[in-house]
């Protein structure tokens, strides 16, 4: 067993190194340096700062010299904010796109399996029918519609919620909600799909003829069992919301990651676009990582090999 | 003897988006205390549905239409559900055609078996449950039973995992067994083992057994009376010796017809007879045999024919057993 996850470890190591280096030459490989582009410098200013930067470097070296400083947990300097670096963008920007990830996981998870659950179990009625109602909205109408159809409702009508900023729990809600909402829907679909097929299994007919109640059948049989192929998305959804949406930061005017990404983008500020690309890669990969350690205590089929 | 359960025109069809699929159209037939009774017939005759109907455990979209299944005086068609779970596991209990999907993946077996009696028994200790599932697993030979119980199902074989299954549905000492196909998905060697170790629990525990299969040397072998099924119906009744001396059916000619000596050779399974069985969408008005039976008469298509005492507890339904029925070269009851 801890031969099976050193193996995966290593993986894993593999998988952000050939990350690391696509982004670093795709980053490279994009016409023009970082300042030649939107400011007029002159040819002298330019060249000290490419000197500063060491962008002079042949490639290789600069490549080893960023992946060095990674291992020191160093992302380099912004080339666009003189005197910040990548890791003071991270360092204010993750904890607020962590809380509110982290918030939405918590409703995500709460609000998805119960709604599978109540739309297996109740396959065919109405009740499954409102879960797949709400489901099929979420996973189908863009985030950004649903922000402003919610804006629209609680903010502008209502006055109920705030529109912007998480300055209070009510801040929270709408935000949540909105990046939350095609998780919950995906999800809901997933553990309905995944409990049904597992309602038709063979054992599930041996726990009824052992005479259990319908609920003992459900919990104690079935969800375990539909709950496997669910625990495997929700790794990289994890992932996704901590690491915070780009949409969903920029609409309710939150100061996450995700809008430092989007505006590091459109400044070509490529330390922070590659700096932000390796950290999500790394949350990424160690999601999916824990999530096979979950795996692997819930389900003793799975091989260590 | 007293009949311990007794099934009177059972007709169960499934409600599916073709139309009615009309599974079992009108079964009778009782087993005694203490009686290995067989069920036989083609694939999709119907002996699974009639089977599962008795404990209910049928898809959803199954119904069941008419008939009573009488067990302990109580109609198990109508009795709540508690009272109904009441009685799996503990009075009836089933083992089923799979044994490699018909155990949860994710719980040990021990815990599987522990869990028949602990449902029923919620009152006894748990290390008395365990030991009593050790005493099970012995009883069924399934080697080192203190190291199996902590094993996942994963990790036993077909055939083991079949004993699991059987150390769980006698785990209660039920009244009746229902054994569904438990040896067809098993090789021959171990097929004769489970079917032995049946027979043994069967005279020790006084257990009621209906075993349903394809295989006429597992009847002849395990069985003191079979029931031979087509199109959802039952076309005779026989005790062992009468099916296989005097069989009083051409369905039940076609199944023996290519066997040598059922008796020597244990392990010759049913001949294909040429043909297919009924569509149950849309089942015949007339025997449900008559497409394909060489004997077959105009009227055989046209009427369902009523069952004829042949003797004792021997029962058929054919036209060529009728009292009235032309003695000729056509009628192989009456040459
Ligand atoms: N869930 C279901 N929905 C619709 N039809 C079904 C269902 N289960 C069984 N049937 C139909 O009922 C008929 C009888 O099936 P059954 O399983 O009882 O056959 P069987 O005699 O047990 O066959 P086998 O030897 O293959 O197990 C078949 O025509 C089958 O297609
Ligand atoms: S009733 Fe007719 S078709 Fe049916 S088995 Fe007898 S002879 Fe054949
Ligand atoms: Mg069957």
């Amino acid at each position: 067993m801890v031969r099976y996850f050193a193996k995966r470890l290593g993986l894993m190591l593999i998988a952000l190194f050939l990350i690391i280096l696509v982004t670093f030459v795709i980053m490279h490989a994009v016409p023009g340096g970082p300042f030649t582009s939107d400011r007029n410098l002159s040819e002298e200013v330019e060249a000290a700062l490419n000197a500063k930067y060491h962008l002079d470097d042949p490639l290789p070296k600069q490549f080893f010299d960023y992946l060095k400083g990674l291992l020191h947990g160093d992302f380099g300097p912004s080339y666009k904010f003189t005197g910040k670096t990548v890791n003071d963008f991270i360092a204010n920007g993750f904890p607020v796109s962590g809380k509110l990830g982290g918030i939405t996981i918590i409703f995500v998870v709460l609000a998805s399996i119960p709604m599978g659950i109540l739309a297996a179990v109740k396959n065919g009625k109405w009740q499954d029918m409102v879960v797949m109602a709400v489901a099929t909205i979420g996973v189908t109408i863009p985030s950004f519609v649903i922000a402003s159809m919610l804006i629209y409702i609680f903010s502008f009508r209502m006055g109920a919620l705030p529109s912007f900023g998480l300055d209070s729990w009510k801040g929270y809600i709408l935000p949540v909600i909105t990046l939350g909402g095609y998780s919950v829907s995906y999800l809901a679909r997933q553990m309905r799909s995944s409990l049904l097929e597992v309602m038709g299994q063979d054992y599930i007919r041996t726990a009824r003829a052992k005479g259990l109640a319908e609920p003992k059948v459900i919990f104690k049989h079935a969800l375990r069992n539909a709950l496997i192929p669910v625990i495997t998305v929700l790794g990289p959804t994890v992932a996704n919301l901590l690491t915070g949406s780009f949409v969903v930061e920029k609409i309710f005017a939150v100061p996450g990651l995700g809008v430092h990404f989007v505006n590091s983008v459109s400044m070509r500020d490529y330390t922070t676009i590659m700096g932000v690309t390796v950290f999500y890669a790394t949350f990424l990969l160690a999601m999916v990582f824990i999530v096979d350690v979950f795996y692997c205590l819930i389900d003793p089929r799975i091989k260590y090999d | 003897m007293e009949p311990i359960l007794q099934i009177e025109n059972l007709k169960t069809s499934f409600m599916t988006s073709n139309g009615e699929v009309q599974a079992v159209r009108g079964v009778s037939f009782s087993i005694n205390k203490g009686e290995i009774l067989g069920i036989v017939g083609e694939s999709g005759s119907g002996k699974s549905v009639t089977s599962m109907s008795i404990l209910r455990l049928l898809a959803d979209t199954a119904v069941i239409k008419e008939g009573s299944i009488t067990f302990e005086g109580k109609n198990l068609i109508d009795v709540s559900k508690k009272e109904m779970r009441g009685i799996r596991g503990e009075k009836i209990s089933m083992i089923f055609q799979d044994p490699m999907s018909s155990l949860n993946p994710l719980i040990p077996v021990g815990n599987q078996v522990a869990e028949m009696i602990l449902e029923h028994h919620p009152d006894r200790k748990k290390e008395d449950v365990k030991k009593e599932v050790l005493e099970l697993f012995s009883r069924v030979r399934i080697p080192e039973p203190e190291k199996r119980y902590k094993c996942f199902p994963h990790e036993f074989s077909g055939g083991m995992r079949q004993r699991v299954m059987i150390a769980m549905a006698l785990a209660n000492k039920p009244d009746l067994l229902i054994a569904d196909e438990p040896t067809t998905a098993l090789d021959v060697t171990i097929q004769d083992q489970i079917l032995h170790q049946l027979r043994e629990l069967e005279k020790e525990y006084g257990t009621s057994i209906i075993f349903i299969t394809h295989d006429l040397g597992v009847v002849a072998e395990l069985c003191d009376r079979v029931i031979v099924m087509y199109g959802g119906l039952v076309m005779e009744e026989a005790s062992i010796d009468d099916i296989f001396e005097k069989p009083g059916h051409p369905y039940t000619m076609g199944l023996l017809v290519s066997i040598p000596d059922i008796k020597q050779d244990k392990s010759v399974r049913l001949m294909p007879i040429p043909g297919s069985p009924p569509d149950m969408t849309n089942p015949p008005k007339g025997c449900p045999f008559a497409p394909r039976c060489p004997y077959a008469r105009k009227i055989c298509a046209q009427e369902l024919p009523e069952f004829i005492e042949l003797g004792e507890g021997h029962r058929t339904r054919c036209f060529l057993q009728y009292p009235d029925a032309p003695a000729d070269e056509h009628n192989p009851f009456r040459r």
